[in-house]
Order: C-alpha cells, then sequence, then structure tokens
C-alpha cells in the first residue's frame, strides 16, 4: 500500500466515524482516510483465515452503465469477454491504454442484459470516470455511483453463516463470482460471493446511509463465529499470500497484463478493444519480464521497491513483500527477467544495502480456499 | 495506557535500558512496540560489536513499517536476544522481559545522565499519544 501526502482532504467512508470510535488507527490510502487496523495485523489476518472477517471498502468506487450500447461498449473498453456474462454473474477484467498498459483493475458485474458495473480502484475513481466516458461513447449512459454506495466485505471459512443467518434469501446458490440482491438485515443489498482475500465470502453493495447499521447488525450476528473488524493492513497481508495484484504496486500504467500474469482476462478473440494491438504484439514477441512470486531462504522482510538482483546485479524490483501470517514466510512479488522467472529460480533481494537471498516459488502461496463449484 | 517501568531509563527514540552493574539490558518500550504494531523481523549486532549512544545499533521490522534502534549508551555488546530471531513477536508480548534485545558494558557511566527517568519518558509519550 502506498501513503499518498495529502493536498486535499482525505475522503472519508460512511463509516469513518465508527472505525476511529472503535479505536482502529486510521491512515491515508488512495486519498482516503481508512483504518488499517483494529487490533492489530497478524491477529485480523488469521481472523480472516480461521473464521470470518468483516471490511469497510467503501472506498473502492462504482462505475455503472446502462443502455443498447452498454455490452458493445464494456467489450472495447475491458480486455475480458463479457458476452458470455449472464446477469448475475461477475467477471476480473482490466481496462488498459492503447499502448497496453494497465488503467485499472476491476471486478465487473452484469446487472442486466443491456446494464453494468464497474468496481474499481479507489485511487483510480477520477481516472476511470474519465477514461471510460471519454472512450466510451454510445447509446447508453454512464454513471458514476461510488458516493452514494457503500462496500462491505464479509470473508472467512464462516462468512457464509454470518451472512445467511441476517439475509432473506438462499445463498448456496450464488457460486463463486456470482451475485444476486436480496436484504441483509433489513437492507437491499447485491450480494456477490468475491473477495480479496482467498477465502469465502461476500461483498455487500448497499446504501451508503445504511452502512453503519450493517456494520453493527454483521459484527453482532458474528460475535459467536469470531468475527471481527479487519483493517487494510490485514487486506493487503491476505491478498499478497494470494499473489493479488494491487493496483499502483504490482500493477499499473507501465506494465502489461502479460508480464502481470494477468493474460487470461485478456480475449482478443472476442474482437478489438484499447490496448489489444498492443498486448498481442507483446504476446507475438514474448514478455521480458515477469511478476513472480518468492520467498525469502532467510528471515529478512522484502518490501515494494528494493531491488531485485541476480549474482548481486540489478535485474528487477519488489512489488508487494511482507511476512505472511498464515504461510509463516516472509514473501514478496517482483518482476524478474523472463530467464529467471521458473519456479526454483534463485535471486537476491537488496535490503539495507546487503543482498539477502530469495527463491522463486509456486503460487499462490496459501492455498485458495473459495468455493468453486 | 502503554506501561513504564520506574526502575528503567529512557531515550527519546523509545528504547529503554536497565542497569546492571557495569553492564545495560536494553530493548523497545510498550509505547514503541504499540505504534509499531505486530513485529515480524528483528536485526541485531552481533556479540563484541561496539555500539555508539544514539547511533543505530540494529532495525525492528512490523508488518507495515522498518525502525531504527537506536543504542541509549556506547559500549560493547555482550549478550544478544537470539530468540527474537525466531519468536519477533516476543518484543510485542514482552517487550521489558523476554523482548530484551542486547546487553551493553557501558564505556561510561556518564552516558546514563543523559537518559531519561520513567517520569520524563511518561511525559514525553503524553505528548507524542493521540
Amino acid at each position: 500500500m502506498t501513503d499518498t501526502t495529502a493536498i486535499t482532504p482525505l475522503k472519508r467512508t460512511p463509516l469513518r466515524d465508527v472505525h476511529v470510535k472503535a479505536g482502529a488507527r486510521m491512515v491515508p490510502f488512495g486519498g482516503w482516510e481508512m483504518p488499517v487496523q483494529y487490533t492489530g495485523i497478524v491477529d485480523e489476518h488469521r481472523a480472516v483465515r480461521r473464521a470470518v472477517g468483516l471490511f469497510d471498502i467503501s472506498h473502492m468506487g462504482e462505475l455503472e452503465i446502462e443502455g443498447p450500447d452498454a455490452l458493445g461498449i464494456v467489450q472495447r473498453l475491458c480486455t475480458n469477454d463479457a458476452a458470455p456474462l449472464a446477469a448475475g454473474q461477475v467477471q476480473y477484467s482490466l481496462l488498459c491504454h492503447p499502448g497496453g498498459g494497465i488503467v485499472d483493475d476491476l471486478t465487473l458485474y452484469r446487472l442486466a442484459d443491456d446494464r453494468f458495473m464497474l468496481t474499481v480502484n479507489a485511487g483510480n475513481i477520477d481516472k476511470d470516470w474519465s477514461w471510460v466516458t471519454e472512450h466510451g461513447q454510445g447509446r447508453a449512459r454512464w454513471r458514476n455511483v461510488s458516493d452514494e454506495t457503500a462496500l462491505l466485505a464479509v470473508q472467512g471459512p464462516r462468512a457464509e453463516g454470518v451472512v445467511q443467518r441476517l439475509a432473506d434469501t438462499d445463498l448456496t446458490r450464488v457460486p463463486y463470482y456470482h451475485f444476486t440482491r436480496g436484504e441483509v438485515a433489513g437492507v437491499p443489498a447485491l450480494i456477490s460471493r468475491t473477495g480479496y482475500t482467498g477465502e469465502d465470502g461476500f461483498e455487500l453493495y448497499i446504501a451508503a446511509p445504511r452502512a453503519e447499521h450493517l456494520w453493527h447488525t454483521l459484527l453482532d450476528a458474528g460475535r459467536a463465529d469470531g468475527i471481527q473488524p479487519v483493517g487494510l493492513g490485514a487486506r493487503d497481508t491476505l491478498r499478497l499470500e494470494m499473489k493479488f495484484a494491487l493496483y499502483g504496486n504490482d500493477i499499473d500504467e507501465t506494465t502489461s497484463p502479460l508480464e502481470a500474469g494477468l493474460g487470461w482476462v485478456v480475449k482478443p478473440a472476442k474482437g478489438d478493444f484499447i490496448g489489444r494491438a498492443a498486448i498481442e504484439e507483446v504476446r507475438a514477441r514474448g514478455v521480458a519480464r515477469k511478476l513472480v512470486g518468492f520467498e525469502m531462504v532467510l528471515p529478512a522482510v522484502p518490501r515494494h521497491g528494493y531491488r531485485l538482483l541476480k549474482d548481486g546485479a540489478p535485474v528487477g524490483v519488489v512489488t508487494s513483500g511482507s511476512f505472511g501470517p498464515s504461510v509463516e514466510r516472509y514473501i514478496g512479488m517482483g518482476y524478474v527477467p523472463t530467464a529467471l522467472a521458473a519456479v526454483g529460480s534463485e535471486l537476491e533481494v537488496e535490503i539495507r544495502g546487503k543482498p539477502q537471498p530469495a527463491r522463486v516459488v509456486r503460487t499462490p502461496f496459501y492455498p485458495s480456499r473459495v468455493k468453486k463449484t | 495506557m502503554s506501561k513504564v517501568p520506574a526502575d528503567l531509563q529512557y531515550t527519546r527514540e523509545h528504547e529503554w535500558a536497565k542497569v546492571e552493574g557495569d553492564r545495560a539490558r536494553i530493548g523497545i518500550t510498550d509505547f514503541a512496540q504499540e505504534q509499531l504494531g505486530d513485529v515480524v523481523f528483528v536485526e541485531l549486532p552481533k556479540v563484541g560489536a561496539r555500539v555508539t549512544a544514539m547511533q543505530s545499533f540494529g532495525v525492528v521490522e512490523s508488518v507495515k513499517a522498518v525502525s531504527d534502534l537506536f543504542a541509549p549508551l556506547s559500549g560493547e555488546v555482550v549478550e544478544v536476544n537470539d530468540e527474537l530471531a525466531k519468536k519477533p513477536e516476543t518484543v510485542n508480548v514482552d517487550p521489558y522481559g523476554q523482548g530484551w534485545m542486547i546487553v551493553v558494558k557501558y564505556a561510561d557511566a556518564k552516558e546514563l545522565d543523559t537518559l531519561m527517568s520513567a517520569a520524563e519518558y511518561e511525559k514525553l509519550i503524553a505528548a507524542a499519544g493521540r
């Protein structure tokens, strides 16, 4: 995560005062004042893996498009193929520049045949809004519903039990990367079986004024299950253990989806889209570097921006790194030349001027437990 | 409230020193470990190394942050808490006990006068606190 120096006042989610009252440590993130931890990052991380955690991710942006050309516009803007999506399905996708660099990564919801929602990164909302409204014109209307939407994530092996207890609809019928609409604690919600942790769970999109009620009701309902509020600190270590990319850290406008291991969401066969030619050129030529997952051979913490070395010579850069509380190892991600990207490849991370041995490993670092039924 | 034992002396950088004859045991304070959050890595000097008052003698890392450790006193390192390499979280659990870091045979007893008393350190963290 990158702290940004505030020039404009930090934005607040509808739950900001609730977090402060709960004793959370607040930090700036992507222009937002967000809770980084409540009890402690490792404790919260383990609560999600063991039981269930509740996250306020209302800083994320939601952009909707509706109209007869909505599918065509989405197909032109996004790299993945949205055509096979039925209403009620979700898909991971990317916005790319004509040059092939990544504008943002997102989850795409097909709300209806002619209506979609893009959930985008908090720090990119304004940029993405300009991008989609400029490049996504046609017989359809864009709406930025970020401010009026709150988003709570309930993640962990006990998430389904907790949400089901409060929901008026059968959640066992909602598979991974699908959503339904219903009420949770009496609050109308888009209930999506998605997340950023590698655990089963839901993301609940609701009207911002109802966030506080739903937050407290979820905490009460999950008390016996060991539910805990979870901050951005643990969100970061949880996603790192899954090798999920974080925009601004692991991917950005200078990275190709193919280098980042995101070729699986680039579908050139669907027809033209922004960035297609450039990405296909990279594919034909072969990527020069790859985003790998590595672990430290000896205890040492790799961090964003540290240099990756091979036999002492700089070959790349660490994009994310930390102690992984569930794998109980020091792990990281970074770009290295393709020739050094194979599992088992031996590298070094330069930490305070000293090369520390590291090894490319299979990822995810921690096995995913999402319900892929 | 962070614990500040009365029988220790403190630095502005949140280390403590406990005088044991011509030696001093050194660690970081309860306030420091709270501010850092979960400690996941501690880098300490080897026995025999020389440390200088208010210069870095090592590093403590939490999930989010890297912090230098500053020596309260100059002298020779005569003991190192090797357990912290395996269990860095001990610094969070017991900062004044099992979480000690090094023992220094100090070179100049006059340096002890430059350290803060518990009362002075309490004032410092009250001012720095939220």
